[in-house]
């Protein structure tokens, strides 16, 4: 069990998370984001409870739905949200957005437009820390859409052999867009697919934020110690649409989605700790005023930051050296 | 001076960029304790070890997609694919990853790999192990993109990109693997987009790409005995591209011959000369001329290999069509 104080900065992430994302929803119903926006909601609990156990200088390897990996990774809200707005002050300074958010200065490598290649860079993360003799890891996130992949079967593989430093992470949100993975994998069960790898693997309630952080509080210790890589499969749901602006019928029934919605994970943590004394409602709601409080600044921040200047378009092509 | 072949320059290159430079890798097929396929490893992994010189399973995009990840963390891959054809697996890892890391991340993340293969038609090997392909990377923004012609730029180039921060193709006709020429003792570098003018002349320019070079070079010896004076111009880097070198040629010689083994629509030869068009119009004394290898799939049988790939009277004929225009 964390310390008090864990208990809490877990709690705080999962509402940046959930305040910064449904801002986001917001501006891109206002037209504010020029693009795409693939929400984190429902799945907090998952980048919170993996990130938590990271420093800075673990690298983390991300997918379209990247918002909360950054967030929990230690970009802020306002980077965030400026680079979806486009903006100079967005951690890609505009050249990315939603799908493309860098800042390696606290390990965030990037959320991909693609759906496969952050398995196998994390895996080269591993691969250079464990020829740089460091005990920094490379943990990739990715979601039930990408283990039918070819990235997953080679990732998995090349991290097995060498025994790398590197934690996959997958988020089983039950469908790759639409597509159910009930019916789009020949063995749906991702938590046991390690062994055909020679390789730890486990499923885990990716809704319960202190069972996620307890497993992948060891299986990154077996990674800093030398013992090679886990796969963590994490059962969750993504509440909203598979991108803003999209429908999102026909494919899941309203039943479904509420039934999740009961097992929403930041209302779950909130009753646990109470329950457990943890905190007191007083605590728990300071929290939250400050939350919102950070989320709305960043938003006035984006939305005053100055835009890109068009003549530095080509810059970073290649590098300046 | 020495001689070496351009698979002894660019491993002295390797060489010692390793022992200089503990974060430099190696990954292939074959390249441990085997020395790689066209011996381009041999001797290194007793000097360095199996993490430096690692083994890999026949997982191409699987690799490539690693190596990214650890250009991104601090270390400098080199992935040797053997046979150029190879890459075509990777080539989602190289085109959305590799090439676009750096402008995708505003230049906070360097992506500091070395791709090497061998490519080019012969040995009847067919068509899936003769392959070229750099016009394809030369069209997209982020890759350096070299094919050297003798071992002493192999090895001066093959240097640089040991030490580029941006991905870099180095593509190796097989053909030439096992040429010998005069090569300098000790650590040296060549520049990227730097051509050098393989031969001197005032009649045509002839621009020639990788194997091409020597089958340009022994076409014009024999046009020189008729008094005919030709320039041979190597880029050696496709990307970057030296037109000013080719510009200022055309300039003194009116007429430009491009030469290359890989295949003729959307091409080296068709940017160089557009290039050419707009920037050298006035310098033309007749149409530009390309010679390529055929539009085709590679055969195999020697007869209709042979069919396919320009060879020196071709070329030879090729400059003399040219003169007359």
């Amino acid at each position: 069990m964390p310390e008090s104080e864990q208990l809490l900065a877990l709690y705080r992430e999962m509402l940046i998370i959930r305040y910064t994302e449904e801002q986001l929803a917001r501006s891109h119903q206002m037209g504010l984001i020029h693009g795409a926006c693939h929400t984190y909601v429902g799945e907090e609990a998952i980048a919170t409870g993996v990130c938590a156990h990271l420093r800075p200088d673990d690298a983390v390897f991300s997918t379209h739905r990247g918002h909360g990996h950054a967030l929990a990774k230690g970009v802020s809200p306002h980077e965030v949200i400026a680079e979806l707005f486009g903006r100079s002050t967005g951690c890609s300074e505009g050249r990315g957005g939603s799908m493309h958010l860098f800042k390696p200065e606290v390990g965030m490598m990037g959320t991909s437009g693609i759906v496969g290649p952050c398995i196998l860079q994390a895996t080269g993360a591993g691969y250079s820390f464990k020829l740089l003799k460091s005990d920094q890891i490379g943990v990739a996130f990715f979601g039930d859409g990408a283990v039918n992949n070819g990235a997953f079967h080679e990732g998995l593989n090349l991290a097995s052999i060498w025994k790398l430093p590197t934690l996959f992470v997958c988020e089983n949100n039950m469908y790759a867009t639409e597509v159910p993975f009930a019916y789009s994998a020949g063995n749906p069960h991702v938590g046991n697919r390690g062994p055909a790898y020679g390789m730890e693997s486990l499923t885990v309630d990716g809704n319960d934020v202190l069972a996620v952080y307890e497993a992948a509080g060891e299986a990154i210790q077996r990674a800093r110690g030398g013992e090679g890589p886990t796969l963590i499969e994490c059962r969750t749901y993504r509440t909203r649409a598979h991108a803003e602006g999209m429908r999102d019928a026909g494919y899941r029934t309203p039943e479904e989605v509420e039934a999740w919605k009961a097992r929403d994970p930041i209302t779950r943590y909130n009753g646990w700790l109470l329950e457990n004394e943890e905190a007191g409602p007083e605590t728990l709601a300071a929290i939250e005023a400050e939350v919102k409080e950070m989320v709305a600044d960043a938003e006035e921040f984006a939305r005053n930051s100055p835009w890109p200047e068009a003549d530095t378009v080509s810059e970073h092509v290649f590098s300046q050296r | 001076m020495r001689e070496l072949t351009f698979v002894e320059a660019t491993l002295e290159a390797l060489d010692s960029a390793m022992a200089r430079d503990p974060s430099i890798f190696v990954v292939g097929e074959g390249i441990g304790a085997r020395g790689g396929n066209f011996n381009t490893t041999v001797g290194l992994f007793d000097k360095y070890g199996p993490e430096r010189l690692c083994d890999t399973p026949i997982s191409e995009r699987g690799f490539v997609g690693m190596c990214a990840g650890a250009a991104m963390t601090g270390t400098r891959p080199v992935v040797d694919f053997m046979f150029f054809d190879f890459i075509l697996d990777a080539f989602g890892e190289l085109v959305n990853q590799i090439a676009k890391m750096q402008y995708m991340s505003s230049g906070r993340l360097k992506m500091p790999i070395l791709l090497r293969g061998a490519i080019g038609i012969g040995h009847s090997a067919a068509t899936h192990h003769s392959g070229s392909y750099y016009p394809i990377f030369a069209h997209l923004p982020g890759f350096r993109v070299v094919v050297p012609s003798v071992p002493s730029d192999a090895k001066g180039l093959f240097a640089t990109a040991l030490q580029s921060d941006d991905p870099v193709l180095f593509l190796e006709h097989k053909s030439l693997l096992f040429n010998r020429g005069e090569v300098p003792e000790g650590e040296y570098t060549i520049p990227f987009g730097q051509a050098r003018v393989a031969r001197e002349g005032t009649d045509c320019t002839l621009v020639a790409i990788g194997s091409m070079v020597d089958k340009t070079l022994a076409a014009c010896e024999r046009l020189a005995e008729e008094g005919i004076s030709c320039e041979v111009i190597d880029p050696r880097t496709i990307a970057p591209l030296d037109m000013e070198t080719v510009l200022a040629s055309v300039h003194k010689t009116g007429r430009l011959l491009i030469v290359d083994e890989t295949f003729q629509p959307c091409g080296v030869g068709a940017e160089i000369s557009a290039q050419v068009i707009d920037r050298g119009f006035d310098d033309l004394d007749a149409p530009i001329r390309r010679l390529n290898g055929a539009h085709v799939p590679t055969p195999y049988s020697p007869t209709l290999e042979e069919a396919i790939v320009p060879e020196a009277a071709e070329i030879e004929q090729s400059i003399r069509d040219l003169l007359a225009e």
